[in-house]
């Protein structure tokens, strides 16, 4: 990542100001369940990365989760009840 | 003296002043413009219609595994990947992770040696930085963004988003904030699916007409409409 160029402050990185920083993670601050009803100013920008990591872990859990589900559902289903939801879907109503 | 434009690096040569000048107009629009596009996205993932697409569209490819498929792909696995592909299909192309978990199924079996590689280099590199106290500073005083823990926890989330494991900042930001409403949709589609599954099949086997199995299958006949003739 930039890593490298945190040490020069300078650097050709700065193009992208803090307030365009500033920006996104305040928007992505108030797609977060924890944190949306906290003052911006009482968070820290790296409270609001963490929060982002956990909470997309746990989205992606949800759907691995789900997605166990809806197979045993269709496989399950793989009888006569299978047919009854194809011939559902293959209606032209 | 810090210039903010992330387009045209080649404008050295001419009068900097001047161009300077119009670069600072230039980009106030165009971050407008990107913030426009970014909260229409956004909308646009909590809308009935776009669940009821993906919902319908993630139908179509559940059964196309499950007839093409054998008895190993109709694991959970095959599920996640299908679902994850529609709804890369619904972003329509416009950000980076949708295109990269498009292109993702054939880069797979590449990346994985490489990317252990890479994550090798950047925990090295991280590890040899000024090692400094966590930062408690708000959200206004952004000198943290330059700091090994914020990077960490940056590059932490650029490998959770699919296709930014390299990108700069601002960029991880903006995917993650349209990658969180995308799964958010997908989530909330994926659990009505399943209740509608759920409901019809239990009740289609208790061979009783209840109220239920009629609004469930319904509300299938919805989804099932509201494509196109299948081909078989």
């Amino acid at each position: 990542m930039s890593s490298r160029r945190s040490r020069s402050r300078h650097s050709a990185a700065s193009r992208i100001t803090d307030d365009q920083i500033i920006d996104l993670v305040s928007k992505l601050q108030q797609l977060l369940p924890e944190l949306r009803n906290r003052c911006p100013d009482k968070v820290s920008a790296a409270r609001v990365l963490q929060e982002t990591c956990n909470y997309i872990r746990s989205l992606h859990r949800e759907v691995d989760d789900l997605s166990e589900r809806l197979s045993e559902l269709l496989a399950n289903s793989d009888t006569s009840q299978a047919a009854l939801i194809r011939s559902l879907l293959s209606q032209q109503s | 003296m810090a210039s903010t434009a992330v387009s045209n690096p080649a404008v050295n040569n001419s009068d900097r002043s001047l161009l300077r000048r119009k670069k600072k107009k230039k980009i106030p629009n165009q971050n407008q413009n990107l913030r426009n596009q970014a909260q229409a996205a956004q909308t646009e993932w909590k809308s009935d219609t776009q669940q009821q697409a993906y919902s319908s569209k993630l139908l179509q490819a559940l059964r196309r595994v499950r007839i093409t498929g054998g008895a190993a792909p109709k694991g959970g696995r095959a599920v996640r990947e299908a679902a994850d592909r529609v709804l890369a299909v619904a972003a329509k192309g416009r950000t980076r992770w949708s295109r990269a978990i498009l292109t993702n199924r054939i880069k797979l079996k590449f990346m994985k040696n490489s990317a252990s590689h890479k994550r090798q280099r950047v925990t090295v590199t991280t590890g040899n930085s000024r090692r400094q106290k966590k930062p408690r500073v708000s959200i206004l005083r952004l000198k943290t963004k330059n700091l090994p823990a914020f990077q960490r926890k940056a590059s932490v989330l650029g490998r959770l988003v699919p296709g930014c494991r390299k990108q700069p900042l601002p960029v991880i930001l903006e995917e993650a904030t349209d990658y969180i409403a995308a799964l958010e949709m997908q989530v909330r589609a994926m659990t009505a699916l399943t209740q509608l599954l759920s409901g019809a099949s239990s009740s289609s086997s208790s061979s009783s007409a209840s109220s239920s199995s009629s609004s469930s299958v319904n509300a299938l006949n919805q989804l099932g409409s509201s494509r196109h003739p299948p081909a078989s």
